[in-house]
């Protein structure tokens, strides 16, 4: 398979703040590809980039062949983006929007208005086509804000955390309209800080954190870099001080780490029943207060627990 | 083009759907219109019409028929609300009245006027020629004063012209041999010089108590009409530049700068959509108190040039506002302002005429004074040539406000990357 996209050392800084710091990697034709991180890990800043919006300090990206530097109308003509806050007409009704902006990508006539037909037909907004934008709930918004990045049929779609601040039917009405575009053959880019989202829809996932590509593959092949190891989750209470527990932890016998975010406790180990009563008992001997206990298999969550030290929440 | 066409369409939608901005747009200066139209007496059974007053001198050199006939005319009943005329002999005195800002304007008609009017050779050097003596802090007046004498002039070109092609068919039609011309021509002046100036016969007298009497009546609602669409026109384009600033926070510039379409483009395109909605209000407006007061705004082509060029200038000076500006709500803030302050000091309330020297200087920034003085120039009667001063004002103005306000937008890095 071909690449449509080839990210080489891309660079972005902001003054002496270095947002994106020599990011590289490729996405095949055909492939959904995640890039996975906390808020102001970098991952808008990359698309932003790769879709021609800001210039790259250095480095560069190649989209369907055209260089983002050097080419940046036949990037744009090649790709659909779809941006994290709605960009949208309020006042104008649904198919007015889709007109528009099937316009300014070069659209016209017939072509243009089969075009916006289909594409409300995809988003499930046919019936809706002559509704302002405004009367709409945030799901509907949502997938009109997608339908605008359809209508030229891009090689590639960029779409940046698209589930933001909405409810779950909606959310899910968007991954299932992912997973569609992605089996008629559109490649999509997906950013998001959702590790379930990433796990559902990904092929291959990047995960990004302060501006750097830490780890990039499928799922499994990121899993394995934690090895075959299941983590245990203690929830305390606010009151509780864990730090001296998680030192006591970690000298524990089959456990391989330990860390603490906010109230919850990860103790990574090979097998977690084996270690459960022990750690157990050593937060008793301390005096804290466990409120419950999770067991989690390998995730791309542990994977960044791993890499970072840190939830990918946090 | 295509895209900044197809931008600036969208916005206009835009605008004319957004109820707040039709009632600013339409609604207010529409009704204000009627309030101040009602407060003059517009609409009142008497059809008060207001009175100028406008001083003016008429020095008649000439004490001859065509002479007095300008005298009579600018001394009429009919104009007595609109001109204070006083005469003098003095062409000098008259001069000074002007240049110290006591009087409007100076008619000052040579000696042998009439005599050089009625001649087979007529002369067209200046010494024959009616001086238009006028104060440039006063346009408006004196545009008013010189459409009058326009048409005054215009009655007596036509009677020499007609006396021409008269003496050209005698000749064609074998009545006289062209040795005869001269001779019958003078006869004719005579016949004309020596003809009464009250006489009904008479072809200045008719023409000025017809024609011109109608064209120049003084009309209040010719100047609060445009008074009020110029004022809130300028609400307008701080609306429009409102509409570039909401698109930044917005997101959809952002969206508009990834697709294939360059800043230029999109920068244009707003701008585009600023003018065409401002001249769509303009014309609405227009339109409205043409039918239903009617409203005589003069000079068709006049009117849309002027439009036009208004709506130009005021877009320069909304986009100056968004160029300064950080967020939409401080547009309007400042926005509003400025549609006040330049309605006041432009003349939209009162005429500029009635304020102190330095605001009538300093309303020649403002759109308002220029598009006002060519609306009043053209409801007068006025045509496009008399509205060469404003529209070149106005345009100067709307290209170094653009100028400068996509300086600005370039440093502020709105539309580029």
């Amino acid at each position: 398979m071909t690449n449509i996209l080839e990210v080489q050392n891309l660079v972005k800084n902001y003054g002496d703040f270095q947002a994106v710091k020599g990011v590289s990697f490729h996405i095949q034709e055909g492939e959904i590809f995640s890039l996975l991180g906390p808020n102001g890990a970098g991952k808008t800043t990359t698309i932003s980039m790769l879709s021609t919006l800001y210039e790259p300090t250095a480095g560069d990206a190649t989209v369907a062949g055209h260089s983002v530097k050097k080419n940046p109308m036949g990037v744009r003509n090649a790709i659909g983006v779809v941006p994290q806050d709605l960009a949208l007409y309020e006042d104008l009704t649904a198919k007015e929007n889709l007109i528009f902006w099937g316009q300014m990508y070069n659209l016209s006539g017939k072509p243009l208005t089969s075009r916006v037909d289909e594409v409300l037909e995809q988003i499930g907004l046919t019936d809706k086509a002559k509704n302002k934008v405004k009367t709409f709930s945030g799901g509907m918004k949502r997938r009109v804000n997608i339908g605008v990045g359809l209508l030229h049929k891009p090689k590639l779609l960029f779409m940046d955390e698209p589930t933001v601040g909405i409810d779950p039917q909606s959310r899910r009405a968007i991954l299932d309209t992912v997973k569609d575009l992605n089996k008629q053959g559109m490649t999509v880019l997906y950013t998001t800080h959702y590790m379930e989202e990433a796990e559902e829809l990904s092929n291959r996932v990047g995960i990004i954190d302060h501006g750097e590509l830490i780890a990039i593959g499928t799922q499994k092949e990121l899993t394995k870099q934690v090895g075959e190891t299941e983590t245990l989750i203690l929830h305390v209470g606010e009151n509780e001080d864990p730090s001296a527990l998680v030192s006591a932890l970690k000298g524990l016998p089959n456990v391989i780490d330990a860390n603490v975010v906010n109230n919850e406790i990860s103790v990574v180990t090979p097998s977690a029943k084996d270690v459960l009563a022990s750690v157990v008992t050593k937060a008793n001997e301390r005096g804290i207060k466990i409120h419950s206990i999770d067991i989690r298999e390998p995730n791309l969550e542990a994977v960044f627990l791993h890499l970072t030290g840190r939830a990918l929440r946090d | 083009m295509l895209k900044t066409f197809l931008i600036g369409l969208k916005d206009l939608k835009i605008a004319f759907r957004d109820r707040a901005a039709i009632i600013f747009m339409l609604l207010t200066p529409f009704l204000l219109t009627i309030g101040m139209g009602l407060v003059t007496g517009r609409f009142s059974s008497n059809d008060n019409s207001g009175a100028l007053n406008i001083p003016i001198v008429i020095v008649n050199l000439d004490n001859d028929s065509l002479g007095d006939a300008l005298v009579e005319v600018f001394s009429s009943e009919e104009l007595a609300d609109l001109l204070e005329t006083t005469t003098s002999q003095d062409a000098e005195a008259a001069r000074a009245l002007v240049d110290k800002d006591e009087i409007t304007v100076a008619i000052i008609i040579p000696a042998g006027f009439t005599q050089n009017i009625f001649s087979a050779n007529a002369s067209q050097s200046e010494e024959h020629q009616v001086e238009f003596y006028a104060n440039p802090s006063r346009p408006t007046s004196a545009g008013i004063v010189k459409t009058i004498l326009d048409g005054f002039m215009a009655r007596v070109d036509e009677m020499r012209v007609g006396g021409i092609t008269s003496v050209t068919q005698l000749i064609i039609s074998g009545r006289i041999s062209p040795e005869q011309a001269n001779a019958v021509a003078e006869e004719m002046g005579a016949r004309f010089e020596n003809t009464p100036t009250d006489s009904d016969e008479t072809l200045i007298t008719l023409n000025t108590s017809t024609n011109q009497t109608e064209t120049n009546e003084v009309d209040m609602l010719a100047y609060i009409a445009p008074g009020m669409a110029l004022m809130f026109l300028m609400y307008t384009v701080s609306y429009g530049g409102r509409s570039i600033l909401a698109e930044k926070s917005g997101g959809t510039l952002t969206r508009l700068l990834v697709t294939p379409t360059n800043s230029m483009q999109i920068l244009g395109g707003k701008v585009f959509g600023i003018f065409l909605t401002g001249a769509a209000q303009m014309f609405i407006l227009i339109g409205a108190t043409s039918l239903l007061f009617q409203l005589q705004w003069g000079n068709m082509l006049g009117v849309i040039l002027l439009v036009f060029a208004a709506v130009f200038g005021a877009t320069g000076w909304g986009l100056l506002i968004t160029a300064f500006a950080r967020t939409p709500n401080q547009v309007g803030s400042v926005g509003s302002a400025v549609m006040l302050i330049f309605a006041i000091m432009g003349g939209s309330f009162l005429s500029t005429e009635n304020m102190p020297d330095f605001v009538q200087t300093l309303s020649k920034i403002t759109p308002n004074a220029w598009a006002l003085d060519g609306f009043t120039s053209l409801a007068f009667g006025g045509d496009t040539a008399s509205l060469t001063t404003p529209l070149l004002a106005l345009l100067t103005m709307g290209i170094l406000l653009f100028l400068v306000s996509a300086v600005l937008f370039g440093k502020k890095n709105l539309v580029q990357k």
